[in-house]
């Protein structure tokens, strides 16, 4: 009986979830860079070392999974939520019941056409859905649903910066080329049990809308890769296509990496799966090619194969494939027609708005991307452009930056500085975000006033703001009172002061 | 007829349905119910019952008698495809047009035999057993046949039903229902119809809702519609169709129910006679006959024209590797874990997968899984899946250009010959009994047009034999319309059911009310 058969898989996922940590500690999206391997942001070669033969050139290409923001599935009306209960989210579509037929979600479209916009892409106005198929056990209808054929958008390309040498005066700029976005089905988790040898399945994300981005081999190093994965999450969070938070699976990136000599074909690749921040994708890519730098080195050859990347080893290693060479027996899906999309010029006139999608339409509301954001910022504010990043790179600061500024009367430029190097060192010591901070911007503007009309120092301003971010409510005014760290303005004041001084000195 | 004296209280909704189920059990034999819901059946018609009462009936279909094939999701009520795969699978949903039905007040009595995953063409495989014909037990059947030997066991004289929805049709026929859904993915609903003397109706591709119904080709499914006359096949037709926000492929525009015409005037009409139906095995009574209703059409003033549907012939082929593919895709969710059969074998995912589909499903369907993975190989698929789609699409252009010159309506057998012996059908293996008996009517769903069996005569045996016919894409009503002129015209016997008959009087009455419109 099916609704008996589901219920022991439901239970089953439900005892083990009690007793499992929660998933999804916060880790900070900001990539904190180290060590670079075997690179150099400029896009060279990597020497080979003692041999005197020509360096090697690594090639890094990503294919990335961006969970769509969205209430409901790609195909059903099941909602998307993260950390519910195990089985919770499951319509009878989800769980393949016999009968049941897709329908497509008309917002996880819409994600698609506006991320392909703001990719430059061309966006197919006709897609067509496929099944892959392959057995596995979160997989419930033994295929996926996804676009092999033609995706809903292609050929784009993404411009990213990074520094050079690690200094933040020094950026350039790159631009990776996008193949393809495509719209795909999740597939669910399966949890396995090693102790009472089961698999657990939990079909809460089985569903759940994907775009696929390819992004064409144009990188060379793990930074570049970061560098250029950070823009596109930026621009998925601006866009509100995806969340895009790694850590909790929103956005997963699998690398593509090998090296060859100049003059050279590219060489045998490897794909790096097991990817959940950002910074990791650097170690993993960069481990990757000196990895694979080393063993042809030492005369051995690149496997074609699939490596999980350890974050606590900070290595990669080879993964057991799943089902070993797969034939992924692609067909068309016979129950969704075509997705036709339309733009001004090929609007039918008699056609319901609510039925179709025009892509001028979103293109005309796509809001301002954050390359766009960063050059109005160093416009407006005639901020440095390395701290229009700075600033969009934390999720708020701009905004926190641009309100401090409207309510006080010091230089933007000189308010960057606070932002940069008080607020944000503060926030990274205490390992809080921008809404968390125990300043607001009012504060802190309330704090720069004082500062501007010169009735604190500049040291005494840190100290207000050392106080101030104890968040004990007080205002500025209030800590300087009663710390007494006023500058003395009135001349008699100093005068009786200078005198007190003087005569101390005299009767010693 | 039954409506009307429904309305009147000249019978009581659940006099009617006590009268189903008790014909029901008395036609057991014919194998042609998986599962008959008599309490909650009775419950139904009681509370249609009320509505008659309290004057306000939910419409014609309001405590009529239906029964449904089990490859529909019928909610709280087990839902079997006739495989071991799914047997004891209670469905928590209702398909849309069980939903429908119920919905206009229909009363469910059962669901109905087929093959296993509606795959075959006799309603002979399936793990429930065959369907009989209930056309081996009349009168007519037992008077023309002649007895091979006065020896042999009379049992096994007994004719299939055709299939794969031969429960439905059975129970359409043998009066147990006075109407019932099938399904028709290559013929499915026409042929068993043929067989067992009802009209089966299969209609566009698109028009009627597949939500709910048991995928056999997604491209090519339809639920179809088997009656006693042709107007019921309009009645229902008009309460299923129609969109659905829950199958994308149903049109977009609501359905417009239509109550149909008595011809009169055939002069406008032009007819058209496919050369190619002219397919070797074709009985030579059944040809005669063919010509006979051309005849027919002709001296009733409507122009008649030979006319070429050239890659027909390619049809089976293409259709073997198209429902093949999409069988091995479907089936794919059998795996044992989220609903139906779970092997005991243990020692891995994998094994217990291989374990569940072997021990799961019979040789014909995993034999289609096995050649629909193979066409779908990555070295395959364009030798033969793309090939296969190539051909489709010369099929159903065929069709496109010979309605484009002026044919309004085509006219063909429904099968090669009238049906066969169970003993002598199961002589051929299921994959060889298909590609014969679909010959005739798979085309119309390569093209999704629709298309009607329309009961026509008795053969030299006594058995039904049913001609077809095909409309526009869309154009159910022109086609109605002339298949009931054509009803009219031949005036098809009733069935005497001997059997039935000693075993309940109230047959009788229910020939004479045979229509519900």
């Amino acid at each position: 009986m099916a609704a008996r058969g589901c219920g022991r898989v439901w239970c089953w996922a439900r005892q083990l979830c009690a007793g499992r940590p929660g998933p999804g500690s916060r880790s900070r999206p900001f990539p904190r860079r180290q060590r670079t391997v075997a690179c150099n942001a400029r896009g060279g070669a990597v020497s080979a070392g003692k041999s005197g033969l020509a360096p090697w050139i690594p090639v890094v290409g990503l294919e990335i999974h961006a969970q769509i923001s969205s209430n409901s599935k790609l195909f059903s009306g099941s909602q998307v939520q993260f950390a519910a209960p195990p089985n919770s989210l499951v319509s009878f579509f989800d769980a393949s019941l016999p009968g049941t037929l897709p329908v497509l979600n008309r917002r996880c479209v819409e994600a698609a056409v506006m991320t392909g916009l703001a990719l430059n892409c061309h966006i197919n106005k006709k897609s067509l859905f496929d099944r892959k198929h392959y057995f596995y056990a979160d997989l419930p209808a033994g295929y996926q649903i996804t676009q092999q054929r033609v995706p809903i958008a292609v050929n784009g390309s993404l411009s990213y910066s990074l520094c050079i040498d690690n200094k933040m005066s020094q950026m350039v700029t790159k631009t990776v080329r996008i193949k393809q976005i495509q719209l795909e089905q999740d597939s669910g988790k399966s949890l396995h049990d090693d102790t009472r040898s089961q698999t657990l399945v939990d079909l809460n994300r089985a569903g759940v809308g994907l775009m696929e981005l390819v992004m064409e081999p144009d990188m060379c190093c793990g930074e570049e890769a970061a560098a250029a994965v950070r823009e596109l999450q930026l621009i998925l969070q601006t866009l509100g296509s995806s969340q895009a938070v790694m850590a909790e699976g929103q956005l997963r990136v699998d690398a593509n990496v090998s090296v060859h000599r100049p003059g050279e074909p590219y060489g045998v690749r490897t794909e790096v799966k097991n990817i959940n921040s950002i910074r990791f994708l650097a170690k993993a890519v960069d481990y990757e090619i000196q990895r694979q730098i080393e063993e042809l080195g030492n005369g051995g050859t690149i496997l074609n194969e699939t490596r999980a990347f350890d974050s606590k080893l900070g290595c990669t290693v080879p993964m057991r494939d799943k089902e070993g060479k797969q034939d992924y027996r692609f067909m068309p899906e016979p129950n969704l027609p075509p997705l036709i999309l339309y733009d001004a010029k090929s609007l039918p006139a008699n056609m319901n708005h609510q039925q179709v999608i025009n892509i001028d339409w979103i293109h005309e509301r796509l809001p301002d991307l954050p390359s766009v954001k960063r050059e109005k910022l160093v416009e407006q504010y005639g901020i440095l452009p390395e701290h229009s990043f700075t600033l969009l790179n934390e999720d708020g600061l701009a905004e926190f930056f641009e309100s401090v500024v409207k309510q006080t009367q010091m230089k933007p430029k000189k308010v960057i500085g606070w932002i940069l190097n008080d607020l944000l060192s503060y926030l990274k010591q205490h390992s809080l975000t921008v809404k968390e901070s125990p300043v607001s911007s009012f504060l802190l503007a309330d704090l720069l006033n004082l500062l501007e009309k010169k009735e604190i120092s500049s040291t005494a301003a840190k100290q207000v703001f050392a106080e101030l971010w104890k968040g004990e409510g007080k205002t500025p005014l209030e800590t300087v009172k009663e710390q007494k760290l006023e500058l003395l303005q009135d001349q008699k004041e100093l005068e009786q002061i200078c005198q007190a001084v003087i005569d101390g000195q005299e009767n010693e | 007829q039954v409506s009307a004296a429904l309305k009147e209280g000249r019978v009581t909704p659940t006099e009617l349905c006590q009268r189903c189920l008790a014909l029901i059990k008395s036609t057991k034999f014919l194998n042609a119910y998986i599962t008959v819901t008599e309490e909650a059946a009775l419950k139904q018609a009681e509370e249609s019952e009320e509505r008659y009462k309290k004057g306000q009936p939910l419409g014609i279909l309001d405590g009529i008698p239906i029964a449904v094939k089990d490859n529909f999701n019928t909610a709280g009520i087990e839902t079997t495809c006739a495989s071991k795969m799914l047997k004891g699978y209670i469905s928590p949903y209702n398909a849309t047009v069980v939903q429908k039905l119920l919905d206009r007040g229909a009363v469910l009595l059962g669901k109905t035999n087929l093959d296993e995953f509606a795959m075959g063409s006799g309603s002979t495989d399936g793990i429930f057993g065959p369907v009989r014909n209930p056309w081996s037990y009349s009168k007519q059947y037992k008077e023309k046949s002649v007895p091979k030997s006065h020896s042999e066991d009379k049992e096994s004289d007994w004719v299939i039903t055709g299939g794969s929805s031969g429960g439905s049709a059975a129970a359409v026929s043998s009066f147990t229902c006075f109407a019932a859904l099938g399904s028709d993915t290559g013929g499915s609903t026409r042929n068993p119809a043929a067989h067992c003397g009802v009209v089966g109706l299969k209609p566009t591709y698109g028009l009627i809702s597949r939500h709910g119904l048991i995928p056999l080709v997604n491209s090519m499914d339809v639920p179809g519609i088997l009656t006693r006359c042709v107007d019921d096949a309009a009645v229902l037709l008009g309460s299923l169709a129609g969109h659905d926000p829950k199958d994308s492929t149903t049109i977009q525009d609501d359905f417009k129910p239509f109550e149909l015409p008595d011809l009169t005037d055939v002069s406008k009409l032009s007819i058209g006679i496919p050369k190619e139906y002219n397919a070797p095995g074709l009985s030579s009574e059944i040809l005669a006959l063919w010509s006979k209703a051309a005849d027919l059409f002709k001296n009733a003033g409507a122009k008649v024209v030979e006319v070429s549907l050239p890659h027909t012939r390619y049809s089976i082929v293409c259709y073997h590797v198209l429902c093949t593919a999409e069988v091995a895709s479907n089936m794919a969710r059998f795996d044992g874990l989220e609903y139906g059969h779970r092997s005991d074998v243990k020692d891995s995912t994998e094994s217990m997968y291989a374990a569940t589909r072997r021990e799961g499903f019979n040789d014909v369907v995993r034999g289609r899984i096995l050649s629909g993975n193979y066409f779908l190989l990555k070295q395959n698929y364009e030798k033969y899946f793309v090939k296969a789609q190539k051909v489709r699409r010369l099929i159903a252009n065929d069709f496109v250009k010979v309605f484009r010159s002026g044919v309004d309506i085509l006219l063909t057998p429904t099968t090669l010959s009238d049906a066969a012996p169970y003993t002598e059908f199961i002589q051929e293996d299921n994959r060889t009994r298909s590609a014969q008996d679909d010959i005739l009517t798979q085309a119309a769903n390569m093209a999704g047009l629709p298309a009607i069996n329309v009961p026509t005569a008795l053969s030299e045996r006594g058995l039904p034999v049913g001609l077809q016919f095909i409309g526009r894409s869309f154009q159910e009503k022109q086609l109605l319309t002339v298949a009931k002129w054509f009803e009219k015209q031949v005036q098809f016997p009733v069935i005497q059911l001997e059997e039935v008959k000693r075993h309940d009087n109230g047959v009788c009455q229910h020939q004479k009310s045979a229509s519900f419109s």
